[in-house]
């Protein structure tokens, strides 16, 4: 593929189960086209140098930084943003839930890039130590809370989780 | 803070990356996992009139690759998917270990080891690293490929040797064996670049004698491996090590003021953390 | 469900996606980037704007000169002060001096923000470079370069005031301490950065504004007088913010001003969004002072007399005026009775971005002079640190307390209530301050160095003017809350729920509440200065009290019965002890605004109260009534309530690194009666946080020739988890007499001790005075080692 600066390019993006056919600028960042193209706002930025992470975002399965990503090179990658998080029947995901009862956001705005970080692993955070489970959180900057709410918070994800799911 | 418009180019083959460099060598960067490069396009620091995004390679291998004695890292082979590489864990464990290091996971995720080598900075672990190893990078261009050690790779902050129509496709390291290794860095924030950094190999020799080889991150232009004198196992513990640090710290590295740290600050953190490392490093052996 | 842990109801939208900030709104927007000075001074001689007219797809390109009437005059200055020598504000777009580096020069419009860049970085701007003063130490000084051309010196202002006799008493003073101390500049630096987007509709002339700010009423109250045009033209909505702290109270930023004018020239919506660079170098910052104290005591280190000369750092202008150093005179005495007691500051002009209220907004310098003064004294009088703070505290029987100088409102500085002795003494018990001694010997022995530090303030908080609720009773029983105050985290849909629930006898998941929308109510101030409980949730449970009055004055109609024998309980009005009668306050609302609804289940039911209301022979209204069940109400306080707390904190260096290892941080507060706990502690650990990054991270740095050093979050270090510990919380409940709630703020406590304390643990430790905030490695080391090699 070849484009020529400001000639725009034909990707496919995969996005929370979605398939969409979008037609970008190479130079656009992954982040605005989920927000400004696909309207998927939920994904925030916060410095466009990959430090605070509110825009992260799983790719193929793994938390990124979607602020540091081309959307056009992630033309045909599977993109999971935090509209897809909660169950089609609205109930919350257990992180979400988790947050909430733990009180992991204030403004909000953080929140996403926080949970897509937490989402890959949440389920092992019961074997983490504090320090460790801190670490797996690092590079997502929360300015409001003290972190305390969100370490609570991914700490208890498994175990409502295990809840919801029990008979 | 967005990036200026660029012509975009999408090779399937490292064939077609050689063919694009030879045409736009210079106005022309390469875009592997872009943790480094897309903060400086969005500041609009750089601004290339062209992108090669190798991320298109059709066949390439995502994790290293053992051929001979040697790891073989690919172009796409993401810090994260070395790092939980088994191959990586067993032949190399100094690369794990600096690996650790490297900024976050959602960084560790998209970053590429190769990428990494390739943008030579030297407040990096992973360049560091390379040249504790005494790795090779594979270079290539239409006009041909050849091979560059460590040492001959780096040439100042942000610059290698390579010429502009070249591109490195592989990074070479040989497996580890025997020799014990560690990092040791202190950073401001868990993640950020190292105010200083150490990654150390200890290597058996006859008579009970280690060398130890320290490569240093963030303490000068490029990252050099160092050899300290022989040392007995009882120097490894006691002032003898201590010295040879310390003497090394003084006499070998270039550290520099910035608003984080002064160069004397560095110098005292290269010793603390070059004979903290040191140490470790020759523990390991002694498990071996 | 006041004092309950209610989970908070803003959060289901904030965890889904589903919040709503101001880059969210209007995705065709043309967008806006800016060409900001690359000097810190210099003359602007000329702009060159062809190269950005050429690129495809740009809409305008404005200067100055493009600006016509109050766009093309100064911004205004927001709280004036008769202490102010010299206002100065800047233009929004610079006319023919720029007085920092980043003041905005040019404005760009295109059809999105790329090109908007694209477009700014090809205009040739021409300066004749000016010379700089960024030091504030110097600029003080007579004889300084000045930060504006042709200006006499940097003065901004000045205010000195005296209770008792300072030089008197310190004639007297068996002991006497000259000290000085420096607090180094920092910044809110929310996660959001400011945002404008605006709309206007030449049709019906309207104006609408998006604004990620912390004070909406004010934003649209300027706009409207700028636009000329009435108020009603003019609608501001602050949608979720995501993040303020202070720098989004500011009124006007450039930028505010601009992307209206451009919606309204353009004839499109314009949106900006602030980058982080932008955020760095255009958005106010705060903290930097640097005080000189004497003070004077006696042999058991109580206080006689003290004194703070003491200049801080305005930046290029004076937007706030003279509110940062207000504060902090006016709070640095803290819970300790200073009879003698006199400031004087001077605020004065760099070549820096201008500075505005950070959380804490002047307390944390005062708290950090006071504090490091106490353990100065104790230690060169060979005393516990402890015993100088309760010999020197205000003692339970003496509120209400007056601190004897003035408060930031303008008024006297009066404590209402507090307890003080009481939060000493369960802070030393939390932290086991008596075995501690034992502890830190037990650690030196180990070749490790720990120390201790403690720190108190006093934080007056809930100011007016006043705050205002609408509340409206919706026929399906749903309770509508509006209130004019933005909210940026504090859960403001969550606490003012709770308030009014309890008032209607609903449930809290049946209040609704919306914020910072001018459509909705018009009249406010902000979310600033910890005054949203205090003065929005006396307001909401005014309006609640107007509401529950009138659905008992319908319901007694109804049911026959005496005003004061209806109870509203569980959504409905009912006769006491009589839950057969029960009506259900939406269609309660609906009678009260009789045949009205045609639609919803309860309009039939409605229909036929209403029927017997006529039958009756009565007006279908009673006397004073109005139609449905709604309410407007202000509260506006007399004077500030005050909240305090004592912090501690066990710190370690260690030694290979030089780094601060903080072991413990214990933390006893008092807001008053508390509202929600979830939030109140959320507030504290949060603004704990905030303030340990102010302590040892964050620190804005300025080279000689006033461009920042780091302006970026690489360099800028705010705390990840991985820095920030969790505190211990304590807490206590004083009710402030002076609201029906007995509530006090909370926003901006949890960062006011942070830097006193860290500063005395790690002055503990290293057994030497710390006198400049923040602490770094760096520092920490150069005082380890002082010597040439660093051995």
């Amino acid at each position: 593929m070849d484009v020529r600066p400001r000639e725009l390019a034909p990707i496919s993006l995969t996005v929370n189960g979605n398939v969409h056919e979008l037609e970008v600028e190479p130079r656009w960042l992954l982040c605005d086209v989920l927000r400004h193209q696909l309207g998927l706002t939920g994904t925030h930025v916060g410095c466009e140098h990959g430090v605070c992470g509110c825009c992260t975002v799983l790719i193929d399965g793994r938390p990124a930084r979607s602020c540091l990503m081309f959307a056009v090179t992630a033309d045909g990658a599977d993109i999971r943003t935090v509209e897809g998080l909660a169950r089609g029947d609205g109930k919350l995901h257990p992180l979400q839930t988790a947050f909430r009862r733990h009180h992991g956001l204030q403004c909000g705005f953080c929140t996403p890039g926080f949970l897509m970080a937490a989402l890959p692993i949440y389920r092992r955070a019961g074997a983490l130590s504090d320090d460790e489970l801190r670490e797996a959180l690092g590079g997502q900057l929360c300015r409001c809370t003290g972190y305390v709410g969100i370490v609570a918070a991914v700490r208890a994800a498994a175990e409502i989780e295990a809840g919801d799911s029990a008979p | 803070m967005k990036p200026a418009p660029f012509a975009y180019h999408r090779p399937r083959t490292r064939e077609e990356v050689d063919g694009l460099l030879a045409e736009f060598g210079g106005e022309a960067k390469i875009l592997a996992g872009g943790q480094s490069l897309i903060p400086i396009l969005n500041m609009r620091l750089a601004a290339p009139a062209h992108v090669i995004d190798i991320n298109g390679l059709a066949d390439e291998l995502v994790e290293p690759a053992l051929l001979g004695g040697t790891v073989t890292i690919g172009p796409l082979v993401r810090h994260a998917a070395a790092e939980g590489s088994q191959l990586t864990a067993t032949a190399l464990p100094l690369l794990a270990q600096a690996l650790a290091y490297v900024a976050h996971p959602a960084i560790r995720s998209r970053g590429t080891v190769v990428g990494s080598i390739a943008h030579a900075d030297p407040a990096a672990e992973l360049p560091a690293a390379f040249a504790a190893l005494e790795g090779e990078a594979r270079v290539r261009s239409a006009r041909g490929s050849r091979s560059i050690a460590a040492p001959d790779l780096f040439v100042s902050h942000l610059e290698t040797s390579l010429e502009e129509d070249e591109w490195i496709e592989e990074v070479r390291l040989p497996v580890q064996g025997v020799r014990g290794s560690a990092v040791e860095e202190f950073a401001r924030r868990h993640g950020d670049y190292a105010l200083c950094g150490v990654v150390a190999l200890a290597e058996p020799r006859a008579g009970s004698r280690i060398v130890l080889a320290l490569a240093y991150i963030g303490m000068g232009p490029a990252p050099v491996r160092l050899e300290l004198p022989e040392l007995t196992a009882s120097d490894v513990a006691g002032d003898a090590l201590e010295d040879a640090v310390r003497t090394l710290a003084h006499e070998q590295l270039e550290p520099e003021d910035d608003i984080h740290a002064s160069a004397r600050y560095r110098r005292w953190l290269a010793e603390r953390l070059g004979v903290r490392a040191a140490r470790r490093a020759a523990g390991a052996l002694e498990k071996h | 469900m006041f004092g309950e842990r209610v989970e908070r109801r803003e959060d289901l939208r904030l965890l889904t996606g589903g919040g709503r900030y101001t880059d969210d709104f209007e995705h065709d927007a043309a967008q806006a980037a800016f060409v900001r000075s690359e000097h810190a001074h210099a003359r602007v001689l000329d702009v060159d704007v062809t190269g950005a007219l050429e690129v495809d797809g740009v809409l305008g390109v404005y200067t100055h000169e493009d600006l016509t009437g109050g766009f093309a005059a100064p911004l205004p200055l927001l709280v004036p002060h008769e202490g102010i020598v010299r206002p100065r504000t800047q233009y929004a777009l610079a006319a023919e001096e720029v007085c920092y580096a980043g003041e905005t020069i040019v404005m760009v419009v295109a059809t999105d923000r790329y090109v908007a860049e694209d477009a700014a970085g090809r205009i040739r701007v021409s300066y004749e470079p000016l010379e700089a003063i960024v030091d504030l130490a110097r600029a003080a000084d007579a004889g300084a370069t000045v930060a504006h051309a042709g200006a006499p010196d940097n003065i901004a202002g000045r205010v000195s005031e005296e209770k008792g006799d300072v030089d008197g008493a310190l004639a007297n003073a068996p002991h006497v301490f000259e000290w000085r101390f420096e607090i180094e500049r920092s910044a809110s630096t929310p996660m959001e950065g400011r945002a404008v987007v605006a709309r206007y509709d030449e049709r019906d002339g309207m104006l609408m504004v998006y604004d990620s700010t912390q004070a909406p009423t004010g934003i649209r109250g300027g706009l409207a007088a700028l636009f000329g045009v009435d108020l009603e033209r003019v609608q501001v909505l602050a949608p979720d913010v995501g993040g303020g702290f202070g720098v989004k109270v500011m009124q006007f930023y450039p930028e505010e001003v601009l992307i209206p004018w451009a919606a309204r020239r353009l004839g499109t919506p314009v949106k900006w969004t602030e980058d982080r660079r932008e955020h760095f170098i255009g958005s106010n910052h705060e903290r930097k002072q640097i005080h000189h104290v004497r003070v004077g005591c006696d042999d058991d280190g109580r206080i006689l007399a003290f004194e703070t000369r003491f200049v801080h750092d305005s930046g290029a202008y004076c937007p706030y005026g003279l509110i940062v150093p207000v504060i902090t005179s006016a709070q640095l005495p803290g819970p300790y009775k200073l009879e003698n007691y006199r400031y004087e500051f001077r605020a004065v002009y760099t070549n820096t971005v201008s500075t505005s209220p950070y959380r804490g907004a002047g307390r944390p310098q005062g708290a950090f002079v006071m504090e490091r003064t106490l353990d100065r004294l104790a230690r060169e009088l060979a005393l516990d640190p402890v015993d100088v703070r309760r010999r020197n505290l205000i003692q339970p029987d003496e509120f209400p307390y007056e601190v004897g100088v003035t408060f930031q409102d303008g008024g006297p500085t009066v404590y209402d209530s507090g307890d003080y002795p009481r939060g000493l003494e369960l802070l030393l018990d939390a932290v086991g301050y008596a075995g501690f001694a034992a502890e830190r010997e037990r650690a030196a022995a180990e070749g490790r160095r720990l120390g201790l530090g403690l720190g108190c303030y006093v934080e007056g908080t809930g100011i007016g003017p006043y705050e205002g609720a609408a509340i409206n009773v919706m026929g399906d029983g749903t309770v509508t809350v509006a209130i004019g105050l933005s909210t940026q985290g504090q859960a403001h849909e969550t606490v003012f729920a709770q308030i009014a629930a309890d008032e209607l006898g609903v449930d809290v998941e049946r209040v609704q509440v919306s914020t910072g929308d001018t459509r909705r109510i018009g009249y406010g101030v902000g979310t600033f200065a910890s005054r949203s409980a205090g003065v929005a949730g006396n307001a909401v449970k005014r309006a609640a009290r107007s509401v529950r009055h009138q659905a008992q004055e319908f319901a007694a109609r109804l049911l026959e019965a005496a005003v004061d024998d209806i109870e509203l309980a569980d959504g409905a009005a009912r006769v006491k002890g009589s839950p057969q009668s029960a009506i259900p306050l939406g269609r309660l609302a609906l009678v009260a605004n009789p045949l009205r609804y045609a639609y919803g289940a309860e309009a039939t039911e409605a229909a036929v109260f209403a029927r017997k209301a006529y039958s009756s022979g009565e007006a279908p209204l009673h006397e004073d009534a109005t139609p449905g069940l709604n309410a407007v109400e202000y509260y506006s306080p007399r004077s500030g309530v005050f909240g305090f707390g004592m912090h501690a904190a066990i710190v370690e260096i260690d030694p290979d690194t030089c780094n601060l290892l903080v072991r413990r941080y214990v933390i006893v507060h008092d807001c008053g009666r508390v509202i929600n706990p979830l939030v109140v502690d959320g507030q504290v650990q949060g603004g704990f946080a905030q303030g340990l990054g102010g302590a040892f991270f964050e620190r804005i740095v300025y080279d000689d020739t006033g461009q920042i050093q780091n302006a970026s979050f690489m360099d800028f270090l705010i705390p990840y988890a991985t820095e920030v510990p969790a505190p211990e919380l304590h807490h206590t409940e004083t009710p402030s007499p002076s609201n029906e709630l007995g509530v006090k703020g909370v926003g901006e406590a949890g960062a006011i001790a942070v830097p006193a304390v860290i500063a005395n643990a790690v002055a503990d430790a290293l057994e030497r005075p710390i006198d400049s905030m923040p602490l770094s490695p760096l520092q920490l080391f150069d005082m380890l080692h002082p010597d040439g090699n660093g051995r």
